[in-house]
């Protein structure tokens, strides 16, 4: 058990990371993410209400959809990365648990009064992730198989009532169930006890947002990178980038319009050495290009990926760079990501 | 009973003469978790008692491995290029790290003997 964000999180479990992360993409895992914040937001036309602060198309949402943004500053840095669900009568937000209380913070501050800001304190989060993962909650929640990607509906569980979304954060089908504390324990014991389930921490959900080249808000994105050099401009829908009116539209808009002066990408070292966060990257030369966000040695892939930014000049895919690892320069080369194919499940065609 | 001695920072020395084989104890290779990696000095290389001999990574983090002993570095072993999980399968066996021939003999005194090692990582 290590302490993360004011939580005492397991980083791994009796199988260890890389068991629990290769069951999770050959069956099915279970990530407690209960330290997540829960918000909902009500009151009138809360989705228009919403887009003053984030760059997403909320009131393009529609009911039973969800979408991924960020809370934006002035200068379009990311205060931190979100959910937002629209769940029909109101909004339903999951936000990082470092961020929970500034976040809350700066949504009362930054949406009129009218908009109620109702923090669902009294609930947990599971994420079910994996291939076997619809298989396992149908069993419980008959017609959970057929909902796509980014999709939620309400659910009854054991006659329990849970929100199910079809999302995650580890490239694997699956996903997050919201579920009243009171009921959380004997609900996950219950989808635990398929044995195509087991349980996975904290070490494990790192290793599969890496491959699967997602963000990691305090790692790949915080107050000093924006949407666009995070490579998430397709996060912003064609309408507001036009319109703007969120915080940092200018710069963010400026960006995509002439580029940034360096970009996340991934990058594949050549050897079997791990590059771990901090790392510098240079180019051939050993000019200084840029620096490592997040790395390790990817399971599924089998071997070392990283991922971190570079100047753009050195952007590119197949672009050779060096990671200098423990004062060694060690080559390696941008590619593309994610470092293992997705798999989430887009419905039938 | 086993030949190996302990050090306090989960190395073992197993000795031949004035060649001290190195690697790291089953409790340190269990701690660690899966080894992805190993980085070992170069040949020749003068290491100091306690001081960094070579680098094991695990899934879960970098760690420092520090020399038990003092001397030169005159064999690593290759294995671990290709195959760092050896130190996971057999940690006192062919998942040795490196031979060092030993600058002061007098230093495996300061070391445990098995049975005082596990003592040691239960307490």
């Amino acid at each position: 058990m290590v302490p993360f964000a004011g939580y005492e999180m397991p980083v791994q479990y009796t199988a260890g990371i890389l068991g629990e992360h290769n069951h999770t993409r050959a069956l099915a895992s279970i990530f407690d993410v209960s330290h997540m914040g829960q918000v909902a937001l009500r009151g009138d036309d809360p989705a228009v209400a919403l887009e003053k602060l984030v760059p997403g198309d909320i009131a393009g949402l529609a009911p039973g959809r969800m979408r991924y943004t960020q809370f934006t500053n002035d200068v379009g840095g990311i205060l931190d990365d979100l959910m937002v669900t629209n769940v029909g009568d109101y909004l339903f937000l999951v936000v990082n648990a470092a961020c929970k209380y500034a976040d809350i913070a700066h949504l009362k501050n930054g949406l009129s009064p009218m908009i109620e800001v109702d923090v669902l304190d009294d609930r947990s989060l599971i994420a079910l992730q994996g291939p076997s993962a619809a298989v396992v909650l149908s069993k419980h929640a008959p017609g959970a198989e057929h909902m796509p990607f980014m999709t939620a509906l309400p659910f009854q569980i054991d006659g329990s009532p849970v929100a199910v979304t079809r999302s995650g954060y580890t490239g694997e089908d699956g996903y997050e169930i919201s579920i009243r504390s009171v009921d959380a324990v004997r609900i996950t014991e219950l989808l635990l006890a398929d044995e195509a389930v087991g349980l996975a921490g904290l070490g494990a959900r790192d290793s599969l947002r890496l491959e699967a080249g997602l963000c990691l808000y305090g790692h790949e994105i915080d107050e000093t990178t924006t949407p666009v050099e995070a490579a998430l401009t397709w996060s912003i829908s064609k309408r507001r980038r036009e319109k703007g009116g969120f915080p940092g539209a200018e710069t963010v808009q400026s960006q995509i319009a002439h580029g940034t002066a360096r970009k996340r990408v991934g990058i594949l070292p050549d050897g079997k050495a791990p590059a771990r966060e901090g790392t510098e990257i240079t180019d051939a030369d050993g000019n200084s290009i840029g620096m490592v966000t997040s790395g390790g040695f990817g399971p599924s892939y089998g071997g070392p990926v990283a991922m971190g930014y570079v100047e753009i000049s050195h952007a590119a895919k197949d672009t050779p760079v060096q990671l200098v690892v423990r004062g060694k320069p060690r080559s390696a080369r941008i590619v593309g990501m994610p470092f293992v194919p997705n798999r989430y499940y887009r419905g039938k065609e | 009973m086993s030949d190996l001695k302990y050090s306090r920072e989960h190395e073992w020395v197993r000795l031949d003469g004035d060649i001290a084989t190195v690697g790291i104890s089953q409790f340190a290779q269990e701690q660690l978790g899966d080894v992805v990696f190993v980085e070992l000095p170069d040949l020749g290389k003068a290491v100091e008692q306690n001081g960094d001999a070579a680098v094991v990574e695990s899934v879960k983090a970098a760690s420092e491995v520090y020399a038990p002993v003092s001397g030169e570095v005159i064999e690593v072993n290759s294995k671990l290029e290709d195959d760092p999980e050896l130190v996971n399968r057999a940690p006192t066996g062919d998942g040795w790290f490196i031979k060092i021939r030993l600058s002061d003999p007098s230093q495996l005194d300061g070391m445990m003997d098995e049975a005082t090692y596990n003592e040691f990582v239960a307490s």
